[in-house]
């Protein structure tokens, strides 16, 4: 209890002032100032990388709605050690999450944002998170870790309906933060941008073809990626709702590869 | 007289389980000047009545900007009101600092309320002798809050409150059912007539003496030039003036000393 | 209470010499002149009612709840100062979401009545602070444990209940909610009773307007507190209303 105190350590009857038997240095002398002797205890490390990791979320915006997609796997390093970590996240009915990165970091993120979602349920005043709010909210707080030093290690997407119109942004572990109607983190920066970009210049897109779309990338993503796998996980969000679908396995062939033989 | 002994702390419930100091604190709302707050489908409005301290000096505001969004209008201590506005700024920047959006109404009313009931439940603090009406639009389309010393909050339709304001709430009452679906003007208007009803006869509405700040959709919250001023002034001039509002006090007032307790009325427990 | 005006009943701090504390009695106080709050607990799950008096015409119907929502799964409807009220729904809500982030899970109303019964508590033990002006009920249903339901008083005494009620008239509530044989009652019966037990207990003369509020937390609802919806709460209401009209004619009847 707060006010109940402790009976054998009382605090101090007043604060910033002479105790006995201790020099004093009043505030505002220079010498309370400056440079102080820091001990190696004033000094914390941080972890800077990434333990078990995910690979790359897609994310598109088609006339209506955004899709997202990304694989199943959680990265030891080389090792593909967990073959189950979900990681598209149906946060509202207006709003999607995609995740990429170190996945604890992820899972940490996660809960926070289902109390979140849980509080305006208890508020009850039926209003939502929007997916801008969530996308701004996801800047300040990565940007705010990464300033500390001690950043999480994820590259977010968020997509979701926004006042009827459809809305994807993404955040990465510096606090980099941008909108637009492609967005694909990870390897898939390089893989899977120019298809997604290609398909787009050439007009607009329905569900349907964005679904192929993304579904094409996650095929080609999984045999250049070497921490990517072939089960994935597609959301889709429209103003009808958010859905996100159980885990597909993707058909993979690779007696394309014939020139390569192992020893 | 018997002096009541239960009257002197905020921390002390008295036998028929009323807070005194809390009681007393909602009379200091009642020496502000009066000041009138209601809505239609888009636009809610505040009309406040300003006071001269003295000839010299200039009328006090009665209308503070919080945020795009959101104005209050208060009566009673300043000074709380000041501390109140300063943190409702506050949290109006800090929601969209964090989500790049305005900060719902009803939320940072619902803080504004539980901040206050921390003052009225310990030794060492007074309850903010303020109330304060609020304007604000947001999602839902346009709010009218009332916030009283007492911590409570409501989410009303239109409400007056200040010195004689239960003559300007009798004409609210009067005409509340049409506020919903008339223009702007009309709005100002009947908020105009309210709020005169709470004068003295030899006293009117003029440029000086009255604050109007509008809010609605794709219109942030403004109080009213001049030019408005005299626009919206000119919609009521020269009327007949029923109210009588000088003859009219404010008729409740539960806390005259000497007034034995009465144990059905215990404040805001309604 | 002979005791008044002794000096004996100013500070919660202080023990009157026949060892009662009265500035929590005078708390408690607070709470019996507000509106009606029952609590109902029946096999499949819980269901709270509100006789919210409104003071004004000019208050926005539906505004001021005083049914809210703690977490998912818990209910909590309260009775007496509502801005205190608001404080405690405050506290237990972060209680149950500090529950949630350290366990991963819903938390045990049990748990939760046990940590927001100390905080109460807490207030009634120095004289730096007062009691709260307020009782919760709070209720939930889990497919393990159940219906369950407490209810808090401003001593931060609590009960695990049946049935329950507060506020003005109390006593003229529990006769009715003797009368029902909860543990085989579904909610879907139980919000009908509720509204009749509601609007028998209203006090027509004392207190003109009044609404109706209405929650459950159920199987129906999958462990969810929600608010009974529209068309459910106004059949109930309207149901109330008759049975109330029916004992006024039966009364002219007997005259």
């Amino acid at each position: 209890m707060a006010f109940m105190g402790d009976m054998m350590n009382p605090a101090p009857l007043w604060h910033n002032g002479p105790s006995p038997g201790a020099f004093y240095n009043f505030p505002g002398n220079s010498s309370s100032f400056g440079h102080t002797n820091h001990t190696a205890q004033d000094f914390k490390a941080h972890s800077a990388n990434p333990i078990t990791t995910t690979t790359t979320v897609i994310g598109l915006k088609f006339d209506k709605g955004c899709v997202i997609a990304g694989d199943t796997l959680g990265s030891y390093g080389s090792l593909a050690r967990f073959r189950d970590c979900p990681r598209v996240l149906k946060v509202n009915d207006l709003t999607l999450l995609g995740s990429g990165g170190d996945y604890a970091d992820y899972q940490y993120l996660k809960d926070i944002i289902e109390q979140k979602i849980i509080d305006e349920q208890c508020i009850g005043d039926g209003l939502h998170l929007k997916p801008r709010s969530l996308h701004c909210w996801l800047t300040r707080v990565l940007y705010n870790k990464r300033s500390k030093m001690d950043p999480l290690w994820n590259n977010y997407i968020v997509a979701g309906i926004q006042d009827g119109e459809p809305f994807l942004g993404t955040v990465d572990k510096l606090g980099t933060a941008y909108e637009d109607a492609t967005i694909a983190t990870g390897l898939g920066a390089y893989m899977a941008t120019p298809l997604l970009r290609n398909a787009l210049d050439k007009g607009p897109l329905d569900e349907e073809s964005a679904k192929a779309l993304v579904r094409k990338c996650m095929e080609v993503l999984f045999y250049r990626d070497a921490r990517s796998f072939p089960r994935y996980q597609l959301g889709v969000v429209t103003a009808a709702g958010v859905t996100v679908e159980e885990p597909v396995e993707l058909k993979h062939d690779w007696s394309l590869a014939h020139m390569i033989h192992m020893k | 007289m018997f002096r009541n002994q239960y009257d002197s702390d905020v921390t002390v419930w008295s036998p028929q389980g009323r807070l005194h100091q809390v009681e007393y604190a909602m009379e200091a709302v009642k020496l502000g000047s009066a000041t009138v707050g209601l809505k239609n489908k888009q636009f809610a409005v505040l009309i406040a009545l300003k006071r001269a301290v003295s000839e010299l000096s200039a009328y006090q505001k009665k209308v503070i900007p919080i945020d795009e969004h959101i104005g209050i209008s208060i009566s009673g201590l300043t000074a709380d009101a000041r501390m109140l506005s300063r943190f409702m700024r506050t949290e109006c920047l800090n929601y969209r600092y964090a989500h790049d959006s305005p900060m719902p109404v009803g939320r940072l009313i619902a803080l504004v309320g539980n901040k206050m009931q921390i003052c009225t439940q310990r030794y060492d603090k007074r309850p903010l002798g303020v109330g304060l009406l609020v304007a604000g639009y947001d999602d839902q389309g346009p709010h009218i809050y009332q916030t009283c010393p007492s911590a409570n909050f409501f989410d009303c339709r239109a409400m007056a409150i200040g010195a004689r304001s239960q003559s300007a709430r009798t004409y609210l009452e009067k005409h509340y059912n049409s506020f919903l679906d008339c223009e702007l003007n009309d709005l100002v208007a009947h908020g105009l007539r309210a709020l005169r009803d709470t004068l003295p006869n030899e006293v009117d509405l003029n440029l000086k003496n009255v604050s109007i700040a509008i809010v609605g959709p794709k219109t942030a919250l403004h109080v009213c030039e001049e030019s408005e001023l005299t626009r919206y002034l000119s919609l009521v001039e020269g009327e007949e003036r029923r109210g009588g509002g000088a003859a009219t006090g404010d008729a409740s007032n539960p806390s005259d000393a000497g007034d034995e307790p009465q144990p059905q009325v215990a404040m805001d427990t309604e | 209470m002979s005791s008044i005006g002794t000096g004996y009943d100013l500070s919660a701090s202080q023990f009157s010499p026949d060892g009662r504390v009265f500035q929590v009695e005078y708390a408690a106080k607070a709470v019996e002149n507000s509106g009606t709050v029952i609590g109902l607990r029946g096999k499949d799950g819980v269901v709270f009612a509100v006789e919210k008096l409104v003071t004004s015409k000019l208050y926005e119907p539906g505004a001021n709840k005083r049914i809210f929502h703690t977490d998912e799964h818990v209910g909590m409807a309260v009775a007496g100062l509502i801005s205190d009220a608001r404080q405690i729904v405050e506290t237990a809500r972060s209680e149950a979401s500090s529950y949630r982030s350290q366990y991963g899970a819903p938390v045990p109303l049990k748990y939760l009545n046990e940590r927001v019964s100390m905080y109460m508590h807490a207030y009634t033990l120095y004289s730096a602070v007062r009691p709260y002006g307020c009782s919760v009920i709070m209720g939930t249903w889990s497919e393990y444990e159940g219906p369950q339901m407490f209810m808090l008083e401003p001593s931060g005494v609590s009960f695990s209940y049946f049935g329950c009620a507060v506020g003005k008239a109390k006593q003229a509530a529990k006769t009715e909610i003797e009368k029902l044989k909860l543990a085989d009652m579904s909610v879907k019966n139980l919000v009908k009773e509720a509204a009749r037990i509601i609007y028998l207990v209203h006090d027509e003369l004392k207190d003109k307007q009044f609404e109706l509020e209405l929650s459950w937390v159920s199987k129906d609802t999958k462990g969810r507190h929600e608010m009974v919806p529209k068309e459910v709460a106004s059949e109930a209401e309207n149901q109330a209303k008759q049975a109330l009209a029916d004992i006024e004619d039966s009364d002219e009847g007997d005259m």
